[in-house]
C-alpha cells in the first residue's frame, strides 16, 4: 500500500527516504593531549576509528602528524598529537560523533568539516601525493 | 638656467601594477585549512588577514580565504595574535 502510493506519478517526493540514505564526505582534524604515550594515543585513535565505522560510516583516510607544536597553549599545554580522519558518513551521525569527541577528555580540539566537491578532490591529490613521496 | 627641479636620481613614482587574484590565476579551487604555510602568505605579521586591496583576492576567494585561517586558528595550526610571523 505504502509503495503503490510513492510509486504514482503525483506522489510527493519522498525527501526524507532520499536524504536518509545520502553519504557525506567529512573529515576531523584532532589535537589529543600531549600527556599520553604513543601508544595510548594510537588506542584512542583506534577507539574513534570503532566509533565512526559503528555508525555505519566508512573511514577513507587516517593521517597522523605526530606530536606538534600549536600556535598557542591549550589548556596550558603547548604541544599536542595531530590526527587526521577522513570518512564518509549520514549526516544525521555527524551531531552524535561531535558530542562523543566533545565529551572525550584526551581530546584538547577538534573541527569537522563537511568537504564538498572541491575539497574531495583536493584531498585525492593530497593522498595521491603523500603515498609517492 | 631653466627653473625645472632636477633630481640625482629619478624619484620613485609609483607605476600601477595591475592586482590580480592569485587563486583565479593558478586554478585554486579549495584553500585548504591544514596548510598553515601557505596561509601565512596570506596575514600579516601580526597575524591578521591581509586586505582585498593589497593581495587582489577576487571577493569569491577572500572568502574562502576567511574561513581558512579562521579554521587554521582553531586548531592552533596559526595564531590568533602573533608577532613577528615573518
Amino acid at each position: 500500500m505504502q509503495e503503490d502510493k510513492n510509486n504514482h506519478i503525483f506522489a510527493p517526493l519522498n525527501f526524507y527516504s532520499l536524504i536518509k540514505n545520502l553519504m557525506n564526505s567529512y573529515e576531523t582534524v584532532f589535537i589529543l593531549t600531549p600527556v599520553l604515550s604513543e601508544d595510548q594515543a594510537k588506542e584512542a585513535v583506534q577507539k574513534f576509528e570503532g566509533d565512526i565505522k559503528g555508525m555505519g560510516a566508512k573511514i577513507t583516510h587516517l593521517e597522523n602528524w605526530g606530536l606538534r607544536k600549536m600556535a598557542y597553549p591549550i589548556q596550558k599545554k603547548s604541544t599536542g598529537f595531530y590526527f587526521l580522519i577522513q570518512f564518509e558518513a549520514n549526516g544525521s551521525v555527524i551531531a552524535d560523533y561531535e558530542l562523543m569527541m566533545k565529551r572525550d577528555e584526551r581530546v584538547l580540539r577538534f573541527l569537522t568539516v563537511r568537504m564538498d566537491a572541491d575539497h574531495v578532490a583536493y584531498a585525492e591529490k593530497r593522498r595521491a601525493k603523500a603515498s609517492t613521496n | 638656467m631653466s627653473n625645472d627641479i632636477r633630481y640625482l636620481t629619478p624619484i620613485n613614482i609609483d607605476i600601477k601594477k595591475d592586482k590580480y587574484c592569485r587563486f583565479k590565476k593558478s586554478g585554486i579551487k579549495f584553500i585548504d585549512y591544514k596548510d598553515a604555510n601557505y596561509l601565512l602568505k596570506l596575514v600579516n605579521e601580526q597575524g591578521k588577514i591581509l586586505p582585498r586591496r593589497i593581495t587582489g583576492t577576487s571577493a569569491k576567494f577572500q572568502g574562502r580565504v576567511n574561513k581558512a585561517i579562521k579554521r587554521a586558528r582553531h586548531l592552533a595550526l596559526m595564531p590568533y595574535v602573533g608577532d613577528m610571523l615573518k
